[in-house]
């Protein structure tokens, strides 16, 4: 097996860094968990830095379409569900960011990163939720993408990480049944309420079919992150998975998939379509979306906002005097 | 920006009175008693809690997994457990005996 060429041996000695990066992989593959004190090699700890940060910033970015929406929930128990399920999302990114801390970065430094632009959150949550069925296809369909995705780094080698994920996923599966019972009684509702599904599906399709992922020709990172089990699928077994699961319940609620390319082969028991605008995908996680810009302003001013409530705590723990909130 | 990177706690957290605590995570806070604040509205969201503990987590001295050696069993440690004593279910069945033995002896 051809190792990647290793850019950063720690201070270490060629021949120590290869002992080290042999017993490092030796426990991968025997499933031991890696810890925080763990020696690790540079790229795995960067590598995880990158993705659980971009998990963590995911979470928190993917409350805000949901949550515009809790005003305007049709019945009370809709509301509590979209309540309950935003709050899930910004617990969900608080974990991750302490699971991103235990490698090294800290929880100012991530938050920063992501106001500031300097780090990526996930395609879907670049585009805006326009209608109430938008919240159904969100909450069923991405979630349920989300979940095969979390289901998988779950029994990823960090431990913090996989232990994160494990409650995460417990919690998430809420918020799938929610959805398929939203988009279940769209489907099986009025003409107008079946073509606001459809519309809204028409809309996120794309994005969807993007949301694992570059495929694997492209995606420069899987190959690593495969051996070290950060990931054990790649982006295109993922979205397979995906495939399988939830196209046929599409179809059977009576919802068209708006891509003529997509196809069931039977010999390769696999669904087959065209690659999807891998372009628009660069674009769009790079805050060149539809509504990127208003997603980290709006987490910007929520920071702001919630500045005083932060050192109005430090200085009640310290017993200072606690200034009141700023008025703008 | 004023912000500060508050202390961790470990949180711990018991289904059922009668239950061992058991670690669930870490959490930021300025002190103890928020910590316990923050830690309710992340840990206990769905599972049943009866009772949670936070701790600083300088209070948690651990040992180093390098040095798990430690825990490695040089010698036969079989007489510390139940399943290190062989007894027959009978003790005629150890004699060979076909006949029980009297007690009379």
């Amino acid at each position: 097996m051809v190792v990647a060429v290793e850019k950063n041996l720690g201070g270490l000695s060629a021949t120590e860094y290869e002992r080290r990066l042999e017993k490092f992989e030796a426990r991968i593959n025997r499933g031991e968990k890696i810890e925080p004190a763990d020696w690790m090699p540079d790229d795995y700890r960067q590598q995880l830095i990158r993705l659980i940060h971009v998990h963590a910033n995911s979470e928190i970015c993917g409350a805000l379409p949901e949550g515009r929406w809790i005003p305007h929930a049709p019945t009370f128990k809709r509301k509590l569900a979209l309540l309950a399920k935003v709050q899930d999302e910004v617990g969900h990114g608080q974990l991750l960011y302490r699971a991103a801390e235990t490698l090294g970065p800290s929880r100012e430094q991530l938050i920063e990163d992501l106001i500031t632009g300097k780090s990526k959150f996930s395609n879907v949550f670049h585009y805006p939720a326009e209608t109430w069925a938008d919240v159904a296809i969100i909450a069923w369909l991405i979630d349920a993408a989300a979940i095969i995705n979390q289901m998988m780094m779950a029994e990823g080698s960090y431990g913090p990480y996989a232990r994160a994920l494990k409650r995460i996923c417990y919690e998430e599966a809420f918020h799938m049944k929610h959805g398929y019972e939203m988009c279940v009684v769209l489907a099986g509702g009025t003409k107008v309420q079946r073509d606001m599904l459809q519309d809204a599906l028409n809309r996120w399709w794309a994005p969807i079919m993007m949301f694992h992922g570059p495929s694997d020709k492209e995606s420069k990172h899987t190959a690593q992150l495969v051996r070290w089990k950060v990931k054990l699928k790649t982006n295109d077994e993922q979205r397979q998975q995906f495939l399988k699961q939830f196209v046929p319940k599409m179809l059977d609620l009576g919802m068209k998939i708006p891509d003529q390319s997509l196809r069931y082969d039977k010999q390769a028991d696999a669904w087959l379509y065209d690659d999807p605008d891998w372009n628009e995908f660069k674009k769009v996680v790079n805050n060149g979306g539809p509504v990127s810009k208003e997603r980290v302003e709006a987490r910007r001013l929520a920071h702001r906002d919630g500045q005083w409530v932060r050192e109005a705590l430090t200085a009640a723990a310290e017993k200072k005097p606690v200034s009141p909130p700023p008025s703008h | 920006m004023t912000d500060t990177q508050w202390k961790v706690f470990e949180v711990f957290h018991q289904q059922a009175r009668g239950e061992p605590h058991v670690h669930v995570g870490s959490i930021h806070a300025p002190d103890a008693e928020m910590a316990l604040i923050l830690a309710k509205e992340q840990y206990s969201r769905r599972q049943a809690c009866v009772n949670l503990w936070v701790v600083p987590v300088e209070a948690i001295l651990p040992t180093a997994y390098e040095n798990d050696d430690i825990f490695e069993r040089g010698t036969d440690k079989s007489y510390r457990e139940s399943w290190g004593y062989k007894t027959p279910k009978t003790i005629t069945a150890s004699h060979g005996a076909t006949e029980p033995r009297s007690h009379e002896g």
